[in-house]
């Protein structure tokens, strides 16, 4: 691959808070229209990636780059970065002091400036095409946790992000609306939007990945193909990560 | 009780009453504007301006109004400052309920979850934007209540304005306990003066309370 064309790339990024380390030297290059996925044991610092790409940390070290342009550590102008940039997080975060149709069109309206009405018909569209749009007028509170976070992905796709980061978004959703959220990813995944996911949602990765890049304490330890990755990876380290997921595995410590 | 006497001094009543009002209005309009600049700078932790901050509401709240006035009435002028009893009144009010009005704020901003912040940046809000259309409207909602406690104890402590020769309703009874020793008649209507000023605004505030809580749109 071209390093050139290169939508968004991680060079040699280092993060810490204070002595404690959290990402030691990750590169990463994520190309137009690919669909990353990052998986990893809790606090192996994938959550903390997404979060130095959308410039909510400071990076001690490296730098980040989207269209060639670096992003990582700007003091100035970061707002009209984080507008290229949309990021869905585990806990929705949606404004609960708003409708759903002024969350949807916060963005757009005040930050991209846009005019209210097309702000507004392209939130129903989006809304129409995730079964929501009867609920446009209702509060964040009036919906399931499934809900909420489509309108979150909603909210997101609204300002034509470049790239969209998903962090662990169906980590706090009951097992039924888990499917109704990764169906809306996995829509935009087809129509080529770029997308960096973490997950741990194994099946989904699957199914969705381009890539897969195996993050554990704090560097990249494997980066493969889906199918490779999950059937016979080239890490040892990866194959006792995926071993955890394995019914099998449980089973075995079992009958010690 | 001298009735006809009662019906005689009402009228000086409502005259003070206006007064005492109108102080408290401006001074509370005043400490709201600096209770929010203050919450704001300890929020975002300006260096320098927020230890600034920190000693006022400590010195304001841990101080009693009557010092404070004094400071303001009999201290100033020796620097050279003289205020009215009316300026006096007003800028003492804002000493005293900028720092409750700060804390008050400040506990609803501190109550917004840092992730909510981060929610608003995300779809490209500058600081200034993510502070007035996020940060501020979901602060106020948890404020309301200590906002309006704060108003009523406001009002009441303009009681201590009759310090300062300001013919305030507490200056109006004393005056009338000194001149005619109808004490029971004088503190009667002073009672009644304040209960009819507090009580209204303290039922119009339960009820706003109640509504805003029910209409909360907290998750």
């Amino acid at each position: 691959m071209d390093k050139e064309k290169a939508l968004l790339e991680i060079e040699h990024l280092k993060k810490s808070y204070d002595s404690n380390i959290v990402l030691k030297d990750i590169s990463l290059d994520i190309h137009k229209g690919e669909v990353v996925v990052v998986v990893g044991p809790s606090g192996c610092g994938k959550s903390t990636l997404l979060r130095c790409i959308n410039g909510l940390e400071d990076i001690q070290g490296g730098d980040i780059l989207l269209n060639g342009e670096i992003i990582s550590n700007r003091k100035r102008n970061m707002h009209l970065v984080r507008q290229k940039v949309g990021m869905v997080f585990q806990s929705y975060e949606l404004f609960p002091h708003m409708t759903i149709l002024e969350n949807i069109t916060l963005g757009p309206v005040k930050a991209q400036k846009r005019n209210q009405s097309e702000a507004v018909s392209e939130a129903e569209e989006l809304l129409r095409r995730v079964n929501l749009i009867d609920k446009k007028d209702a509060y964040p509170r009036q919906l399931s946790g499934g809900q909420k976070q489509r309108v979150a992905i909603v909210r997101a796709l609204c300002m034509h992000p470049e790239i969209m980061l998903f962090d662990e978004v169906t980590a706090a959703l009951d097992p039924e609306m888990v499917r109704e959220v990764l169906d809306v990813m996995l829509g935009l995944a087809r129509e080529g939007s770029t997308m960096v996911i973490v997950t741990h949602e194994m099946q989904f990765a699957r199914a969705i990945a381009d890539r897969v890049v195996f993050i554990d304490s704090g560097e990249i330890v494997e980066e493969n193909t889906p199918s490779i990755f999950f059937t016979n990876p080239d890490t040892e380290r990866a194959r006792q990560f995926l071993n955890i997921f394995e019914f099998d595995a449980v089973k075995g410590v079992k009958n010690k | 009780m001298d009735y006809e006497f009662i019906n005689d001094i009402i009228s000086l009543y409502i005259e003070a009453g206006i007064l005492t009002f109108r102080i408290a209005l401006l001074g509370i309009v005043g400490a709201v504007v600096v209770g929010l600049l203050c919450s704001l700078i300890k929020y975002y932790r300006v260096p320098v301006l927020q230890k600034i901050v920190g000693a006022y509401i400590e010195l304001s709240r841990n101080t009693p109004l009557l010092i404070q006035l004094f400071f303001l009435y009999f201290g100033l002028p020796k620097i050279g400052i003289m205020l009215s009893s009316e300026s006096c009144a007003i800028w003492g009010l804002i000493f005293l309920g900028g720092s409750y009005m700060a804390e008050a704020m400040r506990s609803g901003l501190e109550a917004v979850a840092d992730i909510q912040v981060e929610s608003g940046l995300s779809i490209g809000l500058t600081d200034f934007q993510v502070a007035r259309y996020i940060l501020l409207p979901q602060a106020i909602t948890v404020s309301v209540p200590a906002f309006l406690a704060n108003i009523i104890f406001l009002i009441k402590e303009t009681s201590v304005f009759s310090a300062v020769a300001l013919a305030d309703l507490m200056y109006v009874a004393k005056d009338l306990i000194g001149l005619y020793y109808k004490t029971d008649e004088a503190l009667l209507v002073l009672v009644l003066s304040y209960a009819v000023i507090l009580l209204p605004i303290s039922a119009v505030f339960t009820i706003a309370e109640r509504k805003l809580r029910y209409a909360g749109f907290g998750n």
